[in-house]
């Protein structure tokens, strides 16, 4: 089926180099014309005509900004279904009229909820923060796929992380906790580097395998002494948050970005450094050839399984330190299965990231704004089902898979074990 | 446990002493999996003796006198194992009531616990034949117990049939679930395990918007609990309305032998087989590969689906968010424990069963939390996926591959 598809897909291309083939330009604009009919009608058109939206200090006619964004969206869409727009700014237009949507959608709550104030800095600063644990396992992610091993154990080493900074922060100070994060993350990827490339176990099964044995051993521990001695083994100070002196000032991106702790600021440098290094360095270069093609590499004399071993291990501390927000870097003391799944839709940020460190991250932002926006709906607007709210950020992981933004790749040697002969 | 798996060692032609010849046979298989359960056992002992106060503070003179850590250690992990064997198979001290419960009551909570275990095991394990790895468990119970449920308090149907139904409809909310990831995959080459964990999600976020309006809470509608499932659609008791196993033990029972069935003696079953031995040579050989993963992901989510009857109109009768209590993703480790294969399933989940059973017994009595089932769990299956650990704690040599390797697929296979 694959291969008789793509051939077909290869012929058109080769016919008219621009356009977008008819399916995904009827699909992309049957979702724009629903996008804009919505906006239209009812986050504009069913709005009481005098209804005002607060946001932030911004004052915005609830109707009008409706109808404005539902007629700019539905032009955009009548534009595709007739001529198309060219490949290349399908996604532009997609991303416009989806923060169009989100403008709207915004404005309708304030002025739906009688003009109750909508917190724009607020709402993405809860974005952020619900981000922050996703993009560090994101990244996490991108160190073990990128250089062949499949991590479904993000979960397991964001809990041991999350463990490890409550009990060694609560003894020893929070840096320690930290870096106990970090170790204990790295203990789990050291587990999975072992039994994935020493012992060529499926690294799937693998994964899910140590999601439970973390799941369980950190709930042992947490049972068998921190909740006995909670005052020595499970009190970590909370990092305070650090107002950066210059970046820190700058209206609305200021305390966006830079009035936050210091797990936020490390993980703007870890994502930098990923990022930069995988596709700047040496090192970067020989971790994506043992993903795509181990055996080529280590042909030219790269040693693949001990870059292996040293990319997964150092993942692991990535997604420890992850799980660290959740204990030293927010809430403090931890709790039986506090990351709560973050570490698979972490992974499933990954794929919707396309194995990228900057796709990673823009879908992280876009996880968390989602479930940051479901928290502001259910106090401001009981009337919606935020549960369906909280549904999104899963479809749309489906869809991005299912093909609709375009075939997701894995790294073509991601989860098959190199034995070198 | 153990002596029972080793057995067939012995009924072997060749002598039992001969692991020098190579033989990755069934019962290299068995012996490996009987010491992954015994080497996951110690471990636990290990962790119930830390967690146990005496030994702990005999640690604090290990260095002046260490035999007292050793020995508290070793009753603590020694009266841990009692409790647990009382609480899963049988207790001499309720026993000794005389009563029918005092006998019966631990063994009817080991089967109680497993019924839903085999059921997601044997939906795991199907998957796993064919060359799919179902995480979606967890949706698919949901599913099916939201459906099964529904139909159970909604409708009014007479006795027998009302149980039917539920049963059927529970089926049919998992295939749902299921085929959806089937069809994704057939379609379109989205990967299952994705599908299925995203599903996952969608699913509790279903249930949690049905907990919260008016046709399927529970009045007066303050707790996030469904209305009770009549007495016409539960699933009957087994043994008196003292103890908590159903009918749908039978019904695990019997899918169990339908799964081998499907497996072993039919059509179907082969052509399922043959794509998840090799997907490119079955489409050479004319089979439609896209329907069989669509027809397993079907049969695998209407299997977890039965689960999620037997938690929501049997195990339980109301719906409540934690409806599936950890089983779909328990039922992997159930699964592979099983070697996918339906009679190695039945085994697991009783096993595991017990150890839920058992571990209740061993908070209750020792103390030590309940979570050490999760672990010992996760190490058994941990060892005999990579039965070359065993085999090196041991000195066995054989060759054979583990569990995973059948299916060691990437992202994009």
């Amino acid at each position: 089926m694959a291969t008789t598809e793509q051939a077909t897909e290869v012929v058109v291309e080769h016919q008219v180099v621009d356009a977008q083939p008819l399916r995904t330009r009827i699909g992309v604009g049957a979702f724009l014309v629903l996008l804009g009919v919505v906006s239209l009608w009812f986050l504009g058109l069913k709005l009481d005509g005098s209804a005002k939206a607060h946001l932030n200090k911004l004052v915005l006619p609830g109707l009008a900004t409706g109808v404005v964004v539902g007629v700019v969206i539905l032009a955009l869409a009548g534009y595709q279904l007739a001529r198309g727009f060219r490949r290349q700014q399908v996604g532009l237009v997609l991303g416009g009229s989806l923060l169009l949507f989100v403008v709207a959608f915004l404005t309708w709550v304030s002025a739906h909820g009688d003009g109750a104030r909508v917190d724009l800095t607020g709402l993405l600063q809860n974005s952020i923060g619900l981000a922050v644990p996703l993009m560090l396992g994101a990244m996490a992610g991108v160190l073990c796929e990128r250089s062949g091993v499949i991590n479904v154990a993000i979960e397991g080493q964001m809990l041991a992380g999350a463990f490890g900074a409550a009990l060694i922060g609560s003894v020893a100070g929070s840096w320690f906790g930290l870096v106990g994060a970090a170790v204990f993350g790295a203990l789990i990827g050291a587990i999975l580097a072992v039994f994935a490339i020493k012992y060529l176990v499926n690294q799937v099964v693998l994964g899910v395998v140590l999601n439970v044995f973390a799941l369980g051993l950190t709930g042992f521990f947490y049972d068998a002494f921190m909740q006995q001695n909670t005052q020595a083994l499970n009190t970590p100070k909370v990092f305070k948050p650090i107002d950066l002196p210059v970046l820190g000032d700058i209206p609305f991106i200021g305390p966006l970005l830079f009035q936050a702790n210091i797990v936020v600021y490390l993980t703007y440098v870890i994502i930098v450094a990923v990022d930069v290094a995988l596709f700047r360095t040496r090192w970067g270069l020989r971790t994506r050839a043992i993903g795509e093609h181990p055996k080529a590499a280590d042909t030219v004399g790269i040693k693949v399984l001990a870059m292996r071993y040293r990319n997964v291990i150092i993942g692991g501390a990535i997604a420890g330190i992850g799980g660290a927000y959740f204990t030293v870097g927010s809430v403090g003391a931890f709790g039986k299965n506090i990351t709560s799944g973050n570490g698979f839709i972490a992974l499933a940020a990954l794929i919707f990231g396309r194995w990228s460190p900057r796709g990673a991250v823009a879908a992280s932002l876009l996880f968390g704004f989602a479930s940051a926006l479901q928290t502001l709906l259910s106090f401001t607007v009981p009337g919606i089902p935020s549960n369906f709210l909280a549904m999104l950020p899963y479809v749309a992981t489906i869809l991005a898979v299912a093909g609709l933004v375009g075939r997701v790749r894995a790294p073509a040697a991601d989860g098959e074990p190199y034995v070198a002969r | 446990m153990s002596a029972t798996q080793t057995d067939p060692t012995t009924a072997d032609p060749t002598p039992a002493a001969g692991p020098r010849l190579k033989r990755p046979t069934r019962s290299s298989d068995l012996l490996v999996t009987a010491l992954a359960v015994v080497v996951a056992l110690v471990i636990g002992g290990v962790l119930i003796a830390l967690a146990d106060q005496r030994t702990r503070s005999a640690a604090g003179y290990f260095f002046q006198w260490p035999f007292d850590t050793f020995t508290y250690g070793a009753e603590a992990a020694w009266h841990g194992y009692v409790a647990l064997f009382q609480g899963a198979i049988f207790n001499p001290r309720t026993a000794a009531n005389g009563t029918l419960v005092g006998y019966l009551g631990p063994l009817s909570e080991t089967l109680t616990n497993a019924t839903p275990l085999i059921l997601g095991g044997l939906s795991v394990g199907l998957a796993f034949r064919a060359g799919l790895f179902n995480i979606g468990g967890q949706g698919q119970i949901v599913l099916g117990a939201i459906f099964g449920g529904y139909v159970g308090f909604a409708w009014d149907l007479p006795p027998v049939l009302h149980l039917l139904v539920a049963v059927l409809a529970a089926a049919l909310g998992g295939a749902l679930w299921g085929g959806l990831v089937g069809w994704l995959k057939a379609r379109t080459g989205a990967h299952e395990v994705i599908t299925t964990i995203m599903l996952n999600y969608v699913a509790t976020a279903l249930l949690a918007y049905l907990l919260s309006v008016k046709w399927f809470q529970a009045p007066p509608f303050g707790q996030a609990i469904s209305r009770p499932v009549d007495k016409s659609a539960q699933l009957p008791p087994l043994l008196g309305s003292t103890m908590r196993v159903h009918a749908g033990l039978i019904l695990a029972l019997l899918a169990a032998w339908a799964v081998w069935w499907l497996l072993e003696r039919s059509v179907l079953g082969f052509r399922l087989k043959a794509v998840g031995a090799n997907q490119f040579a079955s489409r050479t050989a004319g089979m439609d590969v896209g329907r069989s993963i669509i027809v397993v992901m079907v049969v695998a989510g209407a299997l977890a689906g039965l689960a999620g009857a037997c938690q929501a109109v049997g195990t339980n009768t109301q719906i409540t968010q934690d409806i599936d209590a950890g089983i779909g993703f328990d039922a992997i480790t159930v699964a592979l424990l099983g070697r996918a294969k339906p009679g190695g399933i039945v085994w697991a989940g009783l096993l595991f069963g017990a150890l839920h059973a058992g571990g209740v017994q061993l908070q209750s009595v020792t103390g030590t939390p309940i979570d050490l089932v999760q672990v010992i769990q996760s190490l058994i299956v941990l060892f005999i996926a990579a039965p070359a650990v065993v085999r090196a704690i041991f000195r066995i040599k054989a060759s054979g591959a583990g569990v995973g390797q059948a299916l060691a697929k990437g992202w994009n296979g």
